[in-house]
């Protein structure tokens, strides 16, 4: 049975509009409800819709009010903050994200007309650290349980979400463990970060990087919030690259730190509002992390259909590169048709100077 | 009286004329070093999910570690047959040498001397991945983290595995100790061989130990570095960076007959009995095959 009435937190960035408006135009589902702390822009407002927008901080009891009013039966949590710049600082991005979780989850369980409920996750879950195995499943826990941040809020959010599950029972909770974002639209971590000319990287490390398009974010959790999954599962593109490899494949120039430089580099682009890299994503820069995705194959039922190096390239479409990809063909095919000549006239001088044995040709003998 | 045959005088005239199949010269080799540089800086090759760098192991990594295995060494491997050419298998070798050039060697047997010129994916200590470069280039050279996930994941994958359970006990032994299996772990590789149902191929390694002959353990720099031994050999660190050059002591790598783990099931590696069964097997296998080598080994730094 399709929803009803959606309720979607953080409709004001990119990845919750996109949700919205596309539910919005779902005939099936007869209210959309987003919120979110900021009203979104102009132009994300024209594409929401009929989406009603309610200006409210999931930290306020006001949200338990807008469920229970309009009796809310789908509700899908994506107003979680990753980078402390875009809340004010790591503090208010704590409470955003923990108390808002907090706030939205005793809200539902008020509410009887609950009754699926979609939390946007991340496999920053698992952590990054040279411990883990290399490809995570659902069922592995993080050998060291991240200390700080965006990947501690998260696995606190989780923890709070299977609590929620446990006391309310007849709610179907799906949790959705995204990997890294990447896309021409959307604004992630990552697609800041490479869209620097000069991206710093740990010196002596190369992450190992799995990414996901938003066409494929935005598939995944429209069939999570109209489907009937419950459980938790990886999202992730197929495939992985080496972040060295994507910062080449974008034109990128690679810049190793040594990890304590990296750390400076980190806060000195953060006081400029560049990108702004914490701990644990310098801890990410140098393991990486890879997801099994065979749940969200089989149980799921959704194969992206952007592998990590595709969703790259459709991302790469967005940004020059420095080092143009073409300058270094031609340069090289420069090189090579050089070699060419100087190695026929290697070979012709050669040839001059000591003639080839000729074959033998002694099919004659045969007669005789 | 048997009918008379009919032999061809000169069998080889009705073949045409073939010139001997020259080497790339230099042109190609250049063109091929410009073809790998446009790669690598326009990204333009692959890797999988545990960070294999094919590229990079083919044309930078393997011919660097090639004059070691050829020269150097002087490596002679036995056995190859005994290797699977396609399928998933789980070797297992023993460990010494002070630094994991064994390891290397192996890789280099596998992939040069087997007819299927299989990869070796090596399953090292979290410490390898936790150094700067070392874990990165490891990592591209195509080891992983040595756990049962990811040992189970690579040969269901069907790779070639390969594992050193004796770990820093067996790499980091007194001279003295030479060629004396350590203690064999808790016997992981033995149940995620059963889980996978991958045959166990015992490797023996000799040669190796006499690299760097290592005659004492500077503990208090071990630790300080947070490493799990310093080694103190009669050239390092005396004679500073020369000390580096491992010692051109003569190899052999035997690969002993396949020890069959599919017919016993999944289940059974919930049964400690046998997976300690089957670890005390190959350990024995590998005991026995090193002092069959060290016979056959004329002397330790000969042809």
């Amino acid at each position: 049975m399709p929803p009803a009435v959606v309720l979607v937190t953080g409709v004001s960035r990119w990845l919750g509009g996109a949700l919205a408006a596309e539910l919005a135009a779902d005939p099936a589902i007869t209210r959309v409800i987003g919120v979110d702390t900021v009203p979104p822009s102009p132009e994300m407002l024209r594409r929401l819709g009929r989406t009603e927008f309610v200006r409210a901080d999931i930290r306020n009891p006001l949200i338990g009010k807008v469920i229970a009013a309009a009796s809310v039966d789908t509700v899908v949590h994506m107003n979680i903050s990753s980078t402390p710049a875009g809340s004010g600082g790591r503090v208010p991005m704590k409470e955003l994200n923990v108390i808002g979780t907090m706030q939205l989850l005793a809200a539902c369980q008020r509410a009887p007309s609950v009754r699926r409920f979609v939390l946007k996750s991340t496999s920053a879950v698992y952590g990054a650290s040279s411990r883990d195995p290399a490809v995570f499943t659902e069922t592995m826990q993080a050998r060291q349980v991240p200390s700080g941040g965006f990947a501690r809020d998260s696995v606190d959010i989780e923890g709070y979400v299977r609590s929620f599950a446990r006391r309310r029972p007849d709610v179907e909770v799906a949790v959705l463990r995204f990997t890294n974002f990447i896309g021409p639209r959307i604004d992630s971590l990552l697609t800041g970060f490479l869209r620097m000319p000069l991206v710093p990287t740990a010196l002596g490390y190369d992450a190992r990087v799995q990414l996901l398009h938003e066409d494929d974010a935005l598939a995944v959790l429209r069939r999570a919030t109209t489907g009937s999954f419950t459980g938790t599962v990886n999202v992730g593109g197929a495939g992985t690259l080496l972040l060295s490899q994507a910062i080449r494949r974008l034109g990128r120039i690679e810049l190793p730190l040594p990890s304590p430089a990296l750390g400076s580099v980190g806060r000195l682009s953060r006081r400029f509002g560049f990108v702004d890299y914490s701990p644990e994503q310098m801890r990410f820069l140098n393991f990486g992390r890879v997801v099994d995705t065979s749940v969200l194959r089989t149980d799921f039922g959704y194969s992206p259909r952007f592998t990590t190096a595709a969703a790259l390239a459709d991302y790469a479409r967005t940004v020059p590169p420095v080092v143009d990809p073409g300058t270094v063909h031609s340069v090289t095919d420069g090189l090579r048709s050089l070699l060419g000549r100087v190695g026929g006239a290697a070979t012709a001088v050669e040839q001059r100077l000591r003639p080839a044995p000729p074959a033998p040709g002694l099919r004659a003998v045969r007669d005789a | 009286m048997p009918e008379a045959r009919v032999i061809p005088l000169r069998p080889d005239d009705d073949d045409p004329y073939v010139p001997p199949p020259s080497s790339p010269g230099w042109e190609g080799q250049v063109a091929g070093g410009l073809e790998f540089l446009q790669r690598r800086l326009t990204g333009g090759y692959d890797t999988d999910e545990f960070g294999f760098d094919p590229d990079l192991a083919d044309h930078v990594l393997l011919p660097a570690l090639r004059p070691l295995f050829q020269k150097w060494f002087r490596v002679e491997t036995v056995g190859l047959e005994n290797v699977p050419a396609d399928s998933g298998a789980l070797v297992v070798a023993n460990h010494s040498g002070t630094v994991p050039i064994d390891a290397l060697m192996t890789t280099v047997a596998l992939h040069d001397e087997h007819p299927a010129a299989r990869r070796f994916r090596l399953l090292g200590a979290d410490l390898v991945f936790e150094i700067p470069v070392i874990g990165a280039m490891a990592r591209k050279l195509g080891a992983t983290l040595a756990c049962n996930e990811d040992a189970e994941r690579l040969l269901t994958e069907g790779e070639l595995v390969g594992v050193f359970p004796e770990g820093f006990k067996g790499i980091g032994k007194p001279f003295r100790e030479r060629y004396t299996l350590q203690r064999f772990g808790r016997g992981g590789f033995v149940s995620a061989a059963l889980r996978t149902g991958a045959p166990i191929v015992p490797c023996a390694i000799v040669g190796a130990e006499e690299i760097y002959p290592m005659i004492g353990n500077a503990r208090t720099a071990a630790r300080l570095l947070g490493l799990p031994y310093f080694p103190i050999t009669p050239t390092f660190p005396l004679l500073g960076p020369l000390g580096l050059v491992p010692l051109p002591s003569k190899w052999l790598i035997a690969f002993g007959e396949p020890i069959e783990t599919a017919s016993y099931g999944p289940a059974a590696a919930e049964d400690p009995m046998l997976v300690f069964n089957l670890t005390d097997q190959v350990r024995e296998t590998i005991q026995h095959s090193i002092y069959q080598l060290l016979l056959r080994r004329s002397s330790v730094f000969g042809k």
